[in-house]
């Protein structure tokens, strides 16, 4: 049995109220909120963040190979896959491949990985702009989901690869050229009408493919960025409207690449036992592909939910959002802005840098931050074992908030933090308004981009608040 | 082994100090010819008549080369001494050492810097090569992280704290506008500084010291030779440094209440001058009040206030012109200035004024019986620090 092991999926801490939008410039917007990617945040980290919470879902599970699938990859040429590879601290062995670039990377990435052989975990991750008004930057979100893809001898399989159906037509209904700040749609009427062959194609091979019937399905996720076409098409396919999985439109948005695999995990989340979820995912034709799910699943504990991850959101203002896009240019602290990091500093301590890897000395125990070769405690050389704390929770010890320093959003947070069971670093903190900081606090590490210099963005990691499912203003 | 010092074996004769400010129209080599020719001048030498050099700067240049260059020394030793901002009372070290040492007969230490031409506000670090992970925070932001520290520890209410560092400010901007050298001479209350808008935790503007240009320097010789020169010198007692390891930000038993190097450094400078009680013996000292919170937690460390207890002795006036033990009677680097390479030796250059009784009348304390000066020198930050002590007398023994 081949199939989905486990998911875990990153939806942003901010959240835009899309009434923001028309109440700025009298147009565009709409309801709810849509997620949105800090200004530290991009397709990468988002990607590790998914791809950590998986693999903690997942227990302990070999990854054979980590492929990412991105529409707004952090870097072209060089490969982004092997950041994530380096923040979940996998072995040199284990591959990492991008396999990005187009929206239907997403759904093709996993219908290969359930297809092929060995244990994948697929990454997809995407941050969706649009021009100030326009539908797609009202109706994108910004996320990550991963799915750990593999055989029962693997892990414990929670669903099982069924089938899956495929129609693929040359449609020039989206398009975008490599740098420009826009996607380009065609006259809407046009895909919704070309779709809808294409839908109903793969839905039929697909369900073929599995030896089921439309009234087997038990949940259908039915996704795409042409969202006329998703909707009018969905009726069409003939499975009951309280079969259909929530797209999330109301909170998070479509996550474009990484949308079908977040509603996945949320179905998931809320199926039972042998029951089939359908994925149909419309992008330059169709992808379908059936799994249903095993007795493991009831069993199958989930730590960061799609839902909780949603309500733990806290607002972002929609000048703010703008700035962090680049769509308004606010006036930066008038301080020298940071050097690049050097690329061969950076390789010698990737574990540091990527993973989180700290030293431990083994006669005084004591834990170095970053990491070190003699002991701040006895003095001892080179008796130290690496220590990984990116999964340890930690307290803040101090704090400040330092209005002068260059950052891409200032002010900047920063604390002293005192991780559990030993260890303390100074970190940035992120995801949190300055006045709800306090000595005491619970945070845990995340992986952010601290800024991009000479082009070279600087990975590293910052630490956020513990959250519960808590909605926090902060502007 | 042990820390000994030089106690009594090396005099000062002789301390220049150029004004403090935005120069605009100087040079690094101006403030550099223009410290040199203040200093030869107080110590009544010429440049010929000194052996060997001891050059101070943080960030304006590197090598001896810097020195030798616009001054035109031919033919003599010039050593570039670098170590943060107690990199000018680190200058004066090796001077006073090689002194001691009898290598040199005089030798000569100065410290300049050139902030203003960078083109921002505050002090920027040479960029090295890292990883990119290093915290990037300003030093101002790395020093508000003892205010709430320290009222959780002591139980003090953060607005009365904060109330507490800005009269250090007050004081040193009093102290200032009676210095002619000083970068700010206007007086500001601590009621003003507390209205003003936080940059950094809960420290405003007016908390951080002022970034000027400038250059001091210092002349010295072996005790026994002091009287050649002037009649009335100034005897090292005690000459301390403390580098740390960075275990403040490594260590979670660290507070952020205490300056360790700080206080380790007062520690080995006490045994070597011989002092025993600073509050009596000490009349006067120079600390590195770089931000009002250290001059506060610095009054602990160097033994002039009880732990917690500095925040009272502050709104006591203790530290005042009048008070107790008068701190940074020139301004500090608060209300004088912050020329990174020359701050030690601008500290020093108040010590020789006040212990010998040429400070201008408006400053000027009353010593009573007690002869001995400090001067104290940080860099770095509240856990991860260089740090110097330095103590001198009027009188041998």
């Amino acid at each position: 049995m081949r199939g989905i092991i486990a998911a875990g999926v990153h939806v942003p801490h901010h959240r835009l109220d899309r009434s923001e939008i028309a109440a700025l410039f009298g147009k565009g917007g709409g309801r709810g909120t849509r997620s949105v990617a800090s200004y530290d945040e991009d397709t990468t980290t988002m990607g590790a963040e998914a791809a950590r919470n998986a693999l903690r879902n997942a227990g302990d599970v070999t990854v054979d190979s980590l492929w990412f699938a991105t529409s707004t990859p952090a870097y072209l040429e060089k490969t982004n896959a092997t950041a994530i590879h380096a923040a979940l601290r996998l072995a040199p062995s284990v591959g990492a491949l991008d396999m990005g670039g187009a929206l239907r990377s997403g759904i093709g990435t996993l219908r290969t990985a359930l297809t092929g052989l060995g244990t994948i975990l697929v990454v997809s991750s995407d941050i969706r702009d649009g021009m100030a008004t326009s539908s797609d930057e009202a109706a994108g979100g910004d996320g990550a989901a991963a799915l750990l893809v593999g055989d029962d001898t693997a892990g414990t399989v929670i669903a099982e690869y069924v089938g899956s159906g495929v129609a693929t037509d040359e449609i020039l209904e989206r398009w975008r050229i490599p740098g420009a700040p826009r996607s380009r749609v065609w006259e809407e009427r046009f895909g919704e009408v070309a779709y809808a062959p294409l839908i109903q194609e793969a839905f039929a091979a697909a369900l073929a493919d599995a030896g089921i019937s439309t009234d087997d399905v038990d949940h259908l996720a039915l996704t795409g960025m042409h969202s006329r076409a998703v909707q009018r098409n969905r009726a069409r396919l003939g499975v009951a409207t309280d079969k259909i999985v929530d797209d999330l439109a109301g909170t998070v948005g479509n996550t474009g690449t990484a949308h079908c695999a977040l509603m996945l995990a949320s179905a998931l989340e809320a199926a039972g036992p042998n029951e089939v979820i359908m994925l149909v995912v419309l992008a330059d034709g169709v992808e379908a592909v059936v799994l249903r799910t095993t007795e493991a699943i009831v069993d199958h504990d989930v730590s960061s939910t799609v839902s909780a991850q949603i309500a733990a959101g806290g607002s972002v203002s929609y000048g703010k959002y703008l700035s962090w896009r680049q769509m308004v240019a606010v006036e930066p602290p008038n301080r020298p802005a940071p050097n690049r990091p050097s690329a061969s500093a950076a390789h010698r301590r990737g574990a540091w840098k990527f993973g989180f890897v700290g030293t431990r000395d083994r006669s005084s125990q004591m834990i170095h931050l970053p990491p070190a070769r003699v002991s701040e405690k006895g003095g001892a050389v080179d008796d130290m074992e690496p220590v990984a704390l990116a999964d340890t929770e930690g307290t803040i010890a101090s704090f400040t908030v330092d209005k002068l320093v260059y950052s891409p959003s200032p002010p900047v947070v920063f604390a002293v933090v005192d991780f559990d069971g030993g260890g303390r670093a100074p970190l940035e903190l992120t995801d949190v308004a300055a006045h709800e900081v306090e000595v005491g606090q619970r945070v845990e590490p995340t992986f952010r981009r601290l800024y991009t210099s000479d082009e070279i963005h600087n990975y590293f990691w910052k630490a956020r608040p513990v959250r519960s499912a808590d909605p926090t203003r902060e502007d | 082994m042990g820390s000994r010092g030089i106690k009594d074996q090396v005099a000062i004769i002789g301390v220049g100090c150029t004004p403090f400010a935005e120069h605009w129209d100087s040079s690094l080599d101006d403030l550099i010819i223009d410290g040199a020719q203040a200093t030869y001048a107080s110590a009544g030498v010429t440049q010929d008549d000194i052996d060997a050099f001891w050059f101070g700067t943080s960030q304006s240049a590197a090598s001896g080369l810097a020195m030798g260059g616009p001054l035109k020394i031919h033919g003599k030793p010039i050593t570039r001494v670098e170590n943060y901002c107690a990199t000018g009372s680190e200058a004066m070290r090796q001077a006073a050492y090689a002194v001691a040492s009898g290598a040199y007969d005089l030798a000569m230490t100065l410290g300049a810097e050139k902030v203003k031409d960078g083109g921002y506000q505050g002090l920027n670090a040479f960029p090295i090569p890292t990883d990119g992970t290093q915290r990037t925070l300003t030093a101002a932001a790395m020093f508000s992280l003892i205010l709430p520290a320290y009222a959780a520890k002591y139980s003090i209410d953060e607005d009365d704290l904060r109330y507490a560092v800005a009269k250090i400010a007050e004081k040193n901007h009093y102290n200032g506008a009676r210095n002619p050298l000083a970068q700010f001479r206007r007086e500001t209350s601590a009621e003003q500084i507390c209205r003003m808008a936080a940059v950094a935790g809960r420290l405003s503007v007016f908390d951080c010291a002022g970034v000027a240009d400038g250059a001091a320097g210092a002349i010295m010789c072996r005790a026994e030779d002091a009287h050649k020169y002037c009649d009335d010198p100034l005897y090292i007692k005690a000459l301390s440094c403390v580098a740390g390891t960075g275990a403040g930000s490594l260590d979670p038993d660290y507070d952020y209440t205490t300056l360790n190097e700080s206080k380790w450094a007062a520690d080995d400078a006490y045994s070597q001058a011989g002092v025993t009680d600073p509050r009596t013996e000490i009349a006067m000292a120079e600390v590195h009040d770089c931000f009002t919170p250290t001059e506060l937690v610095l009054m602990e460390d160097l033994g002039f206030s009880d732990r917690g207890e500095a925040y009272r002795d502050v709104l006591d006036g203790a530290f005042a012109l009048d008070g107790r033990l008068p701190v940074n009677t020139d301004g500090g680097l608060k209300s004088f200035g912050h020329p990174v390479g020359a701050s030690g030796l601008r500290m020093l250059y108040e010590v020789w004024l006040q212990l010998r009784g040429a400070a201008p009348d408006d400053r000027k304390i009353t010593a009573g019986d007690r002869t001995l000066g400090l001067t104290h020198n940080l860099g770095g930050y509240p856990g991860e620090m260089v740090s110097f002590v330095g103590i001198y007398g009027t009188e041998l023994g």
